[in-house]
């Protein structure tokens, strides 16, 4: 009779501890950037980068299981504020995004009032998290990567006299690029050329031009990938053959349909992730990348995954339980950010108070058609 | 003195593309009298169309360039049967806000179609090669040489057409009177569904010709360019064919001189002010008919 007493004594215990552990939260984590429009490039790319980490973590069945809800906001921040609410309705108890800066701003206005947490893949802007709490970046902001190209540019002497073409409707380009002129100032670099463009110019020639007659032996292009191709090209066409240095923007480049490759031998750039790198977990992520949406992922859904992993890690650490309400994750999650050191494809991070990340950008050089790192 | 040939240069090339671009506004609007801003995105699909002829299709490029022209006056000729025809009686408010659906619509199916990535122009569509002039200083694109010259022969192409042909004759009938043109026997439906058969025609070719000058093409290409063009249709006057050519040409040398002379960054603002500036100063643009309002 004792025995089968603690027979069952035993048995009690071991389904209270299975239970404990077999106690299941789900996340409901939405995803919010442009599926549509002219930056849907961006948008898609985040959008796939969250749904490979999300399909990982509910097939592993860990802990926590994923609910993710995807909306568009067509890069318009009046949209993203409606696809913000659209997603509250749903039930979302935190956000990755949104994927641009000027959405994410006005976004994060309101979900600082409603306290929801956003980790923001790429909406670089150091306006995204400036005056919030409740706002963290996975990229680094845009004055860091003009700061390091500059550094590194009078590190490494690559040129002695430079030019710089931004792209003046994009606030992203100019903060990149007044950091830069700053670090270019201090460290004795001299400017030779400044021209501007607005988005959806479709002729160069001026820019190069001038770039050429001032006699630049490197060219700065704090851009996107679309017009920095354009300008590379147009320098050909005008026999110009200067050395060229790209931020994260300049990612993509190699994908263009019909761009010849050959151009961009020897540009420079800033990344913290190369779907080339030999990496494992790298490696594992592209080729479920390409087998699903039969693409090859860019940085922007390499962040977007890293954000999916780091919000599990830090309600991990955090001790989110199952229904928690969106503001009690909310300040859960603000004090678990700040202690959290996250290793995910983009490099190492950690996050200060402010909300941004304090990796720091690698350089990268386009050598016989991939990237190598410097 | 060199880079100013270099920059005149290129604002003809650019003036050119917005020329043609122009000549399909002018005409759409003289006949139907209504502004067809999805005219930019049927040039995005024309540009695209040529790629699908030149690559999946493998066509030589001249054919693909003819084949994008078919499908481009399909397309023009659908959109006008479908979107503009039902609201012939309707105001002219109504049709333009259809055609910004149009518009969006066309961007958004390119999109569904061929995705977000831009496309580099195809190094083996047009294979002339450049020009060196004045030693060396001076080098004009094989893109660019092409741009003039089939801009100039559009223009007069197209002026022979409207001035000679008896088609040419019942859309300048439509386009100043059209109930008397009716009465005359003329088929206004008809003459218009040709109109825009022939502006679409001319979108396919201004695609490839603006997409070799921008080397990149994306859904959205089509748009600024085509308020550029419509700028441009309204600086020479709209409605006027030799006006759209006037304006276009002007507003391209206005859009690189502006960036060149005065501020790159400022560049638009200098090409749309001048929209502004014709809308207040002379709103019949350089070669317009004044327009006698009847109230």
């Amino acid at each position: 009779m004792k025995k089968v007493l603690a027979l069952a004594l035993a048995v009690c215990l071991a389904l209270t501890v299975c239970s404990a552990f077999a106690e299941e939260v789900t996340l409901k984590i939405a995803h919010i950037g442009p599926l549509t429009g002219g930056a849907a490039l961006y948008g898609v790319a985040t959008s796939r980068g969250a749904q490979i980490a999300v399909e990982e973590i509910n097939a592993a069945g860990g802990k926590f299981r994923i609910e993710l809800i995807d909306e568009d906001d067509q890069h318009v921040p009046e949209i993203s504020k409606n696809a913000y609410q659209e997603a509250k309705n749903q039930g979302a108890q935190m956000i990755v995004g949104t994927t641009t800066s000027d959405p994410c701003i006005a976004v994060g206005e309101d979900a600082f009032v409603d306290r929801v947490f956003m980790l923001t893949p790429s909406a670089s802007s150091v306006k995204v998290t400036a005056g919030k709490d409740n706002v963290y970046q996975m990229c680094f902001t845009d004055p860091a990567q003009g700061e390091t190209a500059a550094n590194y540019i009078a590190d490494k002497a690559l040129g002695t006299k430079i030019a710089v073409i931004t792209n003046v409707s994009d606030p992203y380009s100019t903060g990149i690029r007044d950091a830069f002129l700053d670090t270019a100032e201090a460290r004795g670099l001299e400017i030779v050329s400044e021209t501007e463009f607005n988005e959806g110019d479709a002729d160069f020639t001026v820019q190069v031009n001038d770039a050429k007659n001032a006699g630049a032996d490197l060219v700065f292009l704090p851009i996107y990938y679309g017009p920095a191709s354009m300008i590379i090209q147009t320098a050909k066409n005008i026999g110009f053959e200067p050395a060229f240095f790209g931020v994260d923007g300049m990612d993509g480049i190699l994908a263009i349909p019909e761009f010849d490759v050959s151009l961009a031998e020897g540009v420079m750039l800033l990344c913290p992730f190369a779907a080339s790198s030999p990496d494992e977990r790298t490696q594992k992520f592209v080729s479920a990348y390409q087998a699903k949406f039969n693409d090859t992922p860019i940085q922007f859904a390499a962040d977007s995954y890293d954000c999916v992993y780091a919000l599990v890690a830090a309600a991990d650490a955090a001790g989110i339980t199952d229904g928690m309400s969106a503001a009690e994750c909310c300040d859960k999650l603000i004090a678990a950010m700040q202690q959290l050191e996250f290793t995910g494809l983009t490099g190492t991070s950690t996050w200060d108070a402010s909300g941004a990340v304090t990796k720091l950008p690698k350089v990268y050089k386009i050598e016989n058609g991939a990237y190598v790192e410097q | 003195m060199v880079n100013f040939l270099v920059n005149l240069v290129n604002g003809l090339s650019l003036g050119s593309v917005y020329a043609i671009i122009a000549l399909g506004y002018t005409m759409v609007y003289g006949i139907a009298k209504m502004l067809n801003f999805a005219h930019g995105d049927v040039i995005m699909v024309g540009a695209y169309m040529s790629y699908v002829a030149l690559r999946s299709l493998s066509l030589p490029p001249v054919v693909a360039m003819l084949l994008a022209m078919v499908v481009c006056t399909l397309l023009g000729i659908t959109i006008e049967k479908a979107a503009y025809k039902p609201l012939r009686q309707a105001t002219s408010l109504s049709v333009l806000i259809t055609a910004i659906g149009v518009s969006y619509f066309l961007q958004n199916m390119a999109q569904l179609i061929w995705g977000a990535t831009p496309v580099n122009f195809p190094a083996d569509f047009i294979t002339l090669p450049s020009i060196e002039l004045l030693g060396g200083q001076l080098i004009i694109e094989g893109a660019t040489l092409i741009t003039i010259l089939v801009g100039a022969a559009v223009m007069v192409g197209l002026n022979l057409f409207i001035g000679k042909t008896k088609i040419g004759k019942a859309m300048r009938a439509v386009s100043e009177d059209r109930g008397a043109a009716e009465l005359m026997g003329i088929n206004v439906n008809r003459t218009i569904s040709i109109t825009f058969a022939i502006g679409s025609a001319l979108a396919a070719i201004a695609g490839v010709l603006l997409w070799a000058k921008v080397f990149k093409l994306e859904p959205t290409t089509g748009a600024i360019p085509g308020i550029k063009a419509f700028t441009a249709a309204v600086l020479g006057g709209i409605g006027s064919i030799p006006g759209a050519m006037l304006g276009g040409i002007l507003l391209g040398i206005i859009e690189i001189f502006g960036r060149a002379y005065v501020s790159t960054a400022l560049s638009d603002a200098i090409v749309f002010s001048v929209l502004i500036i014709v809308l207040l100063v002379r709103p019949t643009g350089l070669l317009g008919k004044p327009i006698q309002e009847k109230v």
